[in-house]
């Protein structure tokens, strides 16, 4: 569930955009307009203000917010502003030029997006960077994380219900033996997190559990320091309980001194129009502290009011 | 009331791709049974003497007949079917047919689009009830599968630009997997496969150009039949690739499978020359609906 609110009456694309151009212009800059109108608009809504203040003042919306605005205010901003699949691309992109955490992001946005979703980052990908994700990827990806994540961005996993209950048994049994003998980037490994359909994954976790006793990700705890298993780890949470993954990463990233606003921004955004509100919860229910307040307490400004007005939080 | 040439006229109507429907009528509706033995006694391809005094149908040769009958009717389906419907059809059929039809799964993830090939993913779920994807992991175990599936995940970028230096690294990387891998398949080249299978076709078919002229010959002059001539031939030269699949068909001793190929090449091409040795090797319907689809895309060709 969203945690994004946009009110009943909304004012036209045309109206948005003269309100945001006042808000740009004369000394400084009227963040608070902005949040108020940018924090309260879904996806169609940004993209018709785009597009109507490109035709009204001849500029992308985005060039004049990157101007006025800096810093992880302006990224929050940013990144929302762009419609999921555009964002996914950018962020996809970036992470092929970084170092840390790149793979991470990758993973995360192949395995927490519907096959349609994913795909039309693929699409977006082709339209802003003239060559295809998976080209990128194998490019800047090397080794073991290469062999997991080019499946991973390429997949149109099938999205029903249906379940082959002989065949969860079949790969949990073959999981488990790979595990065992600690062939954790296996082929067979790759193909089962990298081609069954999320349903088929989740049932054959299942049967993983109720066979051998310990849940998968117990299993694939063997070596803290291994940068693969920990993305393994991290890729089968995404894949059958993305809530719990998301929520590790928001608490991480409040946690952590300082706050990893990337990873912050990058969760809020990235989630505020799908499923915030169920994270939200599953932070609360772990941290006992609602994550609204926890953003609060972590983050100050315009940073802060952008976070919680996108994670629901209407102030007075 | 014999007919002279019946025996031939026979013999004829079942020897091209497809059946002399024409043909048969005028032979067989008009013999007697007198004239209907001797055909048979003429015809030792289809009959035999049987001890008990007659002349016996050769049963393999009524599959043969079948396929010959079916291909009209296949053709009609093939061409009725939505595209994206067809291409999933026609894929987990060659998946379940096994590594001599592999072919078939690098035609179609290589010479669609990239939008039809997405679309025949997605065809492919409501058919199928699972992903191309993991069919494809799950039936085929050996080194094919990683090309394979990697070819069929495939968005590549559609677009114009290709960068020169990539090119020129990138054929390096394909020379060194094709010739100095000594022991080693290159379909277990991860780079190859990568390359194979992640780069826009602009950008392999400047590869091939270049690799054309650094090492002095082509990228496929080397290899051995196989999916990864098809594949690099698909990607870079899809003619050559076409024009290799129809010849097959009208071969001496072409099988089923290559027969069955001319269809799906002239159903699904939109264009492309096709040698009259081919459209003479045609017979009855099925040669009338052959030349009238390409003579629609010549059409369209003289019109664009």
């Amino acid at each position: 569930m969203a945690t994004l609110t946009v009110p009943s009456a909304v004012p036209s694309a045309s109206e948005d955009c003269e309100q945001l151009r006042k808000a740009f212009s004369g000394w400084g800059t009227n963040e608070n307009l902005i949040i108020d109108i940018l924090g309260h608009r879904n996806a169609e809504q940004r993209n018709l203000i785009r597009k109507a203040y490109g035709e009204a003042y001849g500029e992308d919306l985005l060039k004049a917010l990157n101007k006025e605005l800096t810093s992880d205010f302006e990224r929050l901003v940013m990144l929302w502003t762009l419609d999921p699949a555009e964002r996914d691309a950018y962020l996809a992109n970036e992470a092929t030029k970084r170092w840390t955490s790149s793979n991470q992001v990758l993973m995360e946005i192949a395995c927490t997006r519907s096959a349609n979703q994913l795909l039309h980052a693929r699409q977006a990908y082709h339209a802003r960077f003239k060559k295809s994700l998976e080209e990128d990827v194998a490019h800047h990806t090397t080794g073991d994380f290469r062999k997991l994540l080019l499946p991973l961005v390429t997949a149109y996993r099938y999205e029903g219900d249906e379940v082959n209950m002989s065949l969860a048994k079949t790969e949990a049994k073959l999981l488990h033996e790979k595990i065992s003998d600690k062939a954790y980037s296996d082929d067979d490994v790759v193909r089962v997190l990298g081609t069954r359909s999320k349903a088929q994954i989740n049932a054959t976790l299942n049967h993983y559990k109720n066979e051998y006793g310990k849940d998968i990700i117990e299993d694939l705890e063997a070596d803290s320091e291994d940068d693969f298993l920990a993305l393994l780890r991290s890729t089968v949470k995404c894949l059958v309980y993305p809530e719990k993954y998301f929520e590790e990463v928001l608490r991480s990233a409040i946690n952590k001194r300082g706050t990893d606003e990337g990873a912050l921004t990058r969760v809020v955004s990235t989630r505020a129009e799908f499923d915030l509100k169920i994270i939200a919860d599953e932070y609360q229910r772990r941290n006992s502290v609602p994550l609204t307040r926890a953003i609060g307490k972590d983050t100050r400004g315009d940073y802060e009011k952008m976070l919680l007005v996108l994670a629901g939080h209407d102030e007075a | 009331m014999a007919l002279p040439n019946g025996i031939e006229a026979l013999d004829k109507a079942f020897s091209g791709i497809g059946v002399d429907e024409k043909s048969l009528i005028d032979i067989l509706a008009k013999s007697n049974d007198e004239h209907k033995k001797s055909l048979r006694t003429g015809c030792p391809k289809l009959f035999t003497e049987d001890e008990n005094g007659f002349e016996r149908l050769d049963q393999s040769y009524i599959k043969n007949l079948q396929h010959q009958f079916n291909r009209f009717r296949d053709a009609v389906v093939l061409s009725l079917m939505h595209p994206w419907e067809r291409d999933a059809r026609l894929i987990e059929e060659a998946i379940k047919k096994g590594p001599k039809h592999y072919n078939v799964i690098v035609e179609i993830a290589c010479t669609r689009s990239s939008n039809q090939l997405l679309g025949a993913r997605k065809a492919y779920h409501s058919l199928f009830d699972s992903s191309i994807e993991e069919d494809l992991a799950t039936h085929i175990q050996a080194t094919e599968r990683k090309l394979l599936v990697a070819l069929v995940s495939a968005y590549r970028y559609e677009g114009p630009i290709v960068k020169e230096d990539v090119v020129k690294s990138e054929a390096q990387i394909l020379y060194d997997a094709l010739n100095n891998a000594g022991e080693n398949n290159p379909l277990d080249h991860e780079d190859a496969v990568m390359i194979l299978a992640t780069r826009s076709k602009p950008h392999l078919q400047a590869l091939y150009q270049h690799y054309n002229k650094a090492y002095d010959k082509t990228l496929t002059q080397d290899l051995e039949e196989g999916i990864l001539k098809d594949t690099i031939e698909c990607l870079c030269t899809p003619e050559a690739y076409f024009t290799r699949v129809m010849e097959a068909a009208v071969e001496q001793d072409a099988d089923e499978e290559s027969k069955a190929a001319l269809s799906r090449v002239i159903v699904t091409q939109k264009e492309g020359y096709v040698p009259n040795k081919i459209k003479d090797s045609l017979s009855g319907l099925y040669k009338d609906f052959m030349l009238g689809l390409i003579a629609s895309r010549d059409v369209e060709e003289n019109n664009s």
